[in-house]
């Protein structure tokens, strides 16, 4: 159970890390100072969610490793497996700096490409809209300090649906340029929306409820696209090819990346502080 | 030197000392006026050493004043001969800007940052949710438009009131 919810608190907080490193690429470049400004606050909010999630997972896996270190046990999935490398101890640092593509777990889409700034927005808002229905329920969670960083992070999340929707419409709903770049963002990244609600096999008691997250998502996401004049592949749901494996450690080409140039200070000077 | 003094008149201490730390990002308010300090620990050990642990909590996840924030507490803390020193963040309940004193509401307005309405009235997802009548620092105008959800810092949102002109600042519900 433990080395579950490990992983799950590890999954939450690769995901939020990788959209936060993605929206921050943004810094300097957004379309216009507002709108910069915007996606780097939400790269800010998601970075503070990841922190948080980063530090309750290193008290797991040093809770754990502390009470298999008499039986040496394998340690679980390479977790802190390299936290000896300058770091002693699993921390928020060492997990989100030390290790490997392979161990990464978030969502394939969040690690996709930035494209332009409607592939940027759409990628924001099929993310959040999720992460709103998920965090809903999690709040409510047994496990005390996921539900503390869910009512927490929610009313983050409030803010970035509302926000990445009306971009959405403006765009879908804009010019005939505006529209077809959403309309190219939808073939980009549809197809990476589908592992969201399927469980990993670490949340399967994690008392998530994927299927109503599933239903609502498909209902939100409609009502946004009506209002954008926008139509998901297939009509939405379950009808379209899905990948998955993100959740599992198997990564697009992107996420190699991305970690080199998240990691490359820690891994090039170890321990490194300033 | 010993004097004494009694647990709660300690308390009373600290608390004052707190509510002389401003925020990093917004100096007219005090981290108290905030309602980041949720509490407040106090024990006396044998050895007649004062154990102190304040707990905080962020206003938003990722605010880089918490650190600051927290290093200005010890600092505090330190400079008024305190030595054992804890400061504990709390994530849970969710901090919230109800919990802002009228008097910090007060003081931001004077700033020139429009104060959080109250927090029923928009801390929902819906579409276009109903935009809230912020009234402009300024003019006293309640005839604004929002020109963006996120300002200049996490809790900010920008606006502009379309009497008098002025673009602010507006310290957003949460």
């Amino acid at each position: 159970m433990n080395s579950q919810l490990i992983d799950y608190t590890l999954h939450l907080a690769d995901t939020t890390l990788i959209l936060s490193q993605r929206n921050a690429e943004w810094c300097g470049h957004g379309p216009i100072l507002e709108q910069d400004i915007a996606i780097t606050n939400i790269s800010l909010d998601l970075l503070g969610q990841s922190r948080n999630l980063y530090q309750y997972a290193a008290v797991l896996i040093n809770e754990s490793l502390k009470s298999q270190s008499s039986k040496a046990p394998p340690r679980p999935n390479g977790l802190a497996g390299r936290a000896s490398e300058g770091f002693g101890e699993a921390s928020e640092d060492s997990l989100a700096y030390l290790r490997k593509e392979r161990e990464y777990k978030n969502l394939l889409l969040v690690e996709q490409a930035n494209g332009d700034w409607g592939q940027t927005i759409l990628r924001q808002y099929l993310f959040s809209q999720f992460q709103y229905l998920l965090f809903e329920q999690l709040q409510n969670s047994n496990d005390e300090q996921l539900a503390a960083i869910a009512a927490k992070s929610i009313k983050e999340t409030t803010y970035h649906v509302r926000w990445s929707s009306e971009w959405v419409i403006r765009l879908g709903d804009g010019t005939e340029e505006s529209r077809n770049r959403m309309l190219n963002a939808i073939d980009e990244l549809w197809s990476y929306t589908g592992e969201m609600f399927i469980p990993a096999v670490y949340e399967e008691e994690m008392n998530i409820d994927f299927n109503k997250i599933k239903n609502e998502w498909e209902n939100k996401v409609s009502l946004i696209f009506n209002e954008a004049s926008l139509i998901p592949p297939s009509g939405g749901g379950g009808a379209a090819f899905m990948q998955s494996g993100g959740k599992e450690g198997k990564h697009t080409e992107q996420l190699g990346f991305i970690l080199t140039e998240l990691q490359y200070m820690q891994r090039a000077y170890p321990g490194a502080k300033w | 030197m010993k004097v004494e003094i009694s647990l709660s008149e300690q308390k009373e201490k600290i608390w004052s000392l707190l509510e002389n730390i401003v925020d990093p990002e917004v100096p007219v308010l005090t981290i108290t006026d905030l309602g980041i300090v949720r509490d407040v620990k106090v024990n006396n050990s044998s050895s007649g050493e004062w154990g102190i642990e304040i707990v905080i909590t962020p206003t938003y996840s990722g605010c880089p004043a918490m650190d600051m924030i927290a290093m200005n507490i010890r600092l505090a803390l330190l400079e008024n001969g305190y030595q054992n020193i804890k400061i504990t963040s709390v994530l849970s309940p969710a901090w919230t800007t109800d919990w802002m004193s009228e008097e910090g509401k007060k003081k931001l307005k004077e700033y020139g940052i429009a104060p959080p309405n109250p927090r029923q009235q928009v801390c929902n997802n819906d579409l276009f949710a109903a935009a809230e009548a912020v009234q402009c620092p300024h003019c006293n105008s309640y005839h604004t438009h929002r020109i963006s959800e996120f300002g200049s810092t996490a809790c900010k949102a920008l606006y502009q009131c379309d009497d008098c002109k002025e673009p602010f600042d507006y310290f957003k519900c949460h």
